[in-house]
């Protein structure tokens, strides 16, 4: 059986689609992807002193990622009997998310959702909506 | 020519104090005389015609390196363009290097260190001194420029320091003392530290002065005339509290304004010529007439030529070397591909930026010619062109622009503010690169240049435009004396490795990741 993804970034939201995913995980008797996405884009303008310091910062980026958000919850997995792998990558939020999804073939994509308005959600794109639109996988969004 | 512009910088000077208070007077005035007395054998220097001729031997210089590059490469210029838009598209990044600085980032952020002043206030200086033709050397200076940058700023990945924290220090002088060191040359690291020197040098002018002195220009022409050392003293304490404070948020804002600045500067010089399309025929008639014949400028054709080739070079900065400081930073698997997105450099800042300003200036009539023979009319002095206002530098780029759009002398002036403050964010990195090289890396060290960088600016807002514009230059060609004939030494290297790399290109080994 393949794994299910699950965004998770260690806010509250995230948590929760955690939970959730465990749960569905040790009924279906399979394992958890935990995709860690550091908002990033190769279009955006840097000062020169950031572009020296880039391959140093990211460097320190992937290690706290590793350490203060997956870390923790790795051994909560582990706890919960369920087998667990994690990823850390830049980029797009819902695109790198919907292209992991696709690269690892996943049973299904569970991601948690902050209280967003409508209208804010419109304004600013929600995360949720477009991993709902673009996902190779079905897509549960827990509140 | 020097003569020229400083009996400009005194006409300015003296039009700025006829308003000014007397003391703010005695200060601008001090500085400037002091200013002047104590560069004027570095500038004779650098600009001194060949014996007997009036073409300043550097000029040649520039010129033949950047044709000598692109003949030995075949004119990569043109036949890697396409490549290089695929590298900077992110065609050929690897999805695992994701969060690595993108050849998008650093083209951007070293653009925005030429991007600037040279692109609004050099070119009118340009035409306004050689008329209509510079422009076409300009734009030639331009094309053969691409060639220099692509060399320079291969040479300079190629060769940076990496140290175990995970950053890294390059440029020219860091290719000078290995790449000869690995050639088994003489003389490498001569040349690195004479390089380092006058990159110093050419930051506290044309990276540093040069922009203080034209934003307050330019502030002036906008709220009226006001001491020029009270704009230093602010951009002083702004850039300051950058960078010695840390303060990176004002810096960061600045990097990122200034490309949308660029690109609506680009838009709104389109919107005039489609506005005047009738009359773009006739602008490039006098370009291509202006280029060979000067229209009875002073040095006629040779004085057209030495205009556009200058202030090509001293936009683009192809062949000085700081391209290479800035894009050394880069971390990437094949040093050419930086060298590929940086011949890009030099088109879009003066192939398509300068001559946007070259063509609002012309085509909105701001050089006044003699109806009865087609030439231009001179000012009193003889030595540049008399414009429809008397202006010159950057207030007859504000005045072309202001012609169709009144309002557009707010936006040019923010947009000058801005380009200035980003120009000297680069430079004082470039020059800080080249500080550290000659007296070690090191927080007292840094600290010591930053504080002499920010003295710099009120030195160069308080000073007239005559002996800043004259020094600038000096500096910035005096590095491209030094890194040119390094690139000489060096340019095999680059062909090994661009064989290289173009073989594995058409293998396949190299391939596109969308």
């Amino acid at each position: 059986m393949s794994q299910i993804l699950v965004g998770y970034d260690g806010s509250d939201a995230s948590r929760r689609a955690l939970d959730f995913a465990l749960a569905a995980a040790k009924s279906a008797n399979t394992g958890v992807l935990l995709v860690h996405v550091l908002e990033w884009s190769p279009f955006s303008f840097l000062t020169p002193n950031e572009i020296e310091e880039r391959h140093k910062r990211r460097k320190e980026e992937l290690e706290r990622a590793e350490t203060a958000i997956l870390a923790p919850v790795r051994a909560l997995c582990e706890n919960a009997g369920v087998s667990v792998d994690t990823a850390v990558k830049y980029g797009h939020i819902a695109n790198t998310i919907s292209d992991m999804a696709k690269a690892e073939n996943v049973a299904q994509v569970i991601i948690g959702r902050n209280g967003h308005t409508e209208a804010g959600a419109r304004i600013f794109g929600s995360v949720a909506g477009s991993l709902a639109q673009t996902a190779p996988a079905p897509v549960t969004i827990v509140p | 020519m020097t003569h020229s512009t400083l009996r400009l910088g005194a006409l300015a000077t003296a039009a700025s104090l006829t308003a000014a208070p007397a003391m703010a007077q005695s200060i601008d005035e001090t500085v400037n005389a002091a200013f002047a007395n104590s560069t004027g054998w570095f500038v004779s220097f650098i600009f001194s015609p060949f014996p007997g001729t009036s073409f300043p031997w550097i000029v040649a210089w520039l010129v033949i390196a950047a044709s000598v590059f692109s003949l030995y490469f075949a004119f990569i210029q043109f036949r890697a363009f396409p490549h290089s838009i695929a590298l900077v598209r992110g065609d050929y990044s690897d999805p695992n290097d994701a969060g690595e600085v993108s050849h998008f980032q650093a083209l951007t952020t070293a653009l925005s260190g030429t991007v600037g002043l040279g692109n609004i206030a050099g070119v009118a200086v340009a035409v306004g001194i050689g008329g209509a033709g510079a422009t076409f050397w300009m734009i030639l200076a331009g094309l053969l420029g691409m060639a220099s940058k692509f060399t320079e700023c291969t040479l300079g990945v190629k060769y940076r320091n990496e140290y175990p924290d995970g950053t890294v220090s390059g440029g020219p002088m860091y290719y000078m003392t290995k790449g000869f060191a690995e050639r088994g040359l003489p003389g490498g690291k001569f040349l690195a530290v004479l390089f380092a020197i006058f990159c110093i040098l050419g930051a506290f002018g044309g990276g540093n002065m040069f922009q203080a002195n034209q934003a307050h220009a330019q502030l002036t022409n906008v709220v009226g005339e006001f001491p020029g050392w009270i704009t230093g003293l602010v951009f002083a304490g702004i850039v300051f509290a950058v960078i010695i404070g840390g303060l990176k948020s004002i810096a960061q804002v600045t990097e990122k304004v200034v490309p949308f600045m660029g690109v609506m500067y680009v838009i709104v010089a389109l919107v005039i010529l489609l506005m005047n399309f009738n009359q773009i025929g006739a602008a490039f008639g006098e370009i291509f007439d202006g280029a060979f014949t000067g229209k009875g400028i002073a040095g006629g054709m040779v004085g057209a030529l030495i205009q556009g080739f200058k202030r090509a070079a001293f936009s683009n900065e192809a062949g000085v070397g700081s391209a290479a400081i800035a894009h050394s930073a880069v971390k990437t698997k094949e040093p050419i591909t930086e060298g590929f997105v940086s011949l890009l450099e030099p088109f879009i800042d003066t192939v398509v930026i300068c001559t946007m300003t070259a063509l609002v200036i012309i085509i909105t009539g701001q050089l006044m010619t003699d109806p009865a023979t087609g030439n231009y009319i001179l000012n009193e002095a003889g030595t540049a062109i008399q414009t429809v206002d008397g202006n010159g530098g950057v207030a007859l780029t504000s005045a072309a622009f202001s012609s169709a759009f009144g309002w557009f002398k707010y936006v040019l002036a923010l947009a000058v503010i801005l380009f200035a403050f980003s120009t000297m964010i680069s430079w004082s990195y470039y020059g800080l690169k080249a500080w550290t090289f000659l007296f070690g890396e090191g927080k007292t060290q840094e600290i010591v240049f930053k504080v002499i960088f920010c003295i710099f600016v009120v030195i160069g807002a308080s000073a007239s435009l005559g002996p800043v514009i004259d020094f600038s230059d000096a500096a910035i060609f005096a590095m491209a004396v030094v890194n040119i004939a390094a690139l000489y030494c060096l340019m095999p290297i680059v062909k090994t490795e661009l064989d290289s790399y173009l073989s594995r290109l058409k293998s396949g080994e190299i391939k596109k990741h969308v």
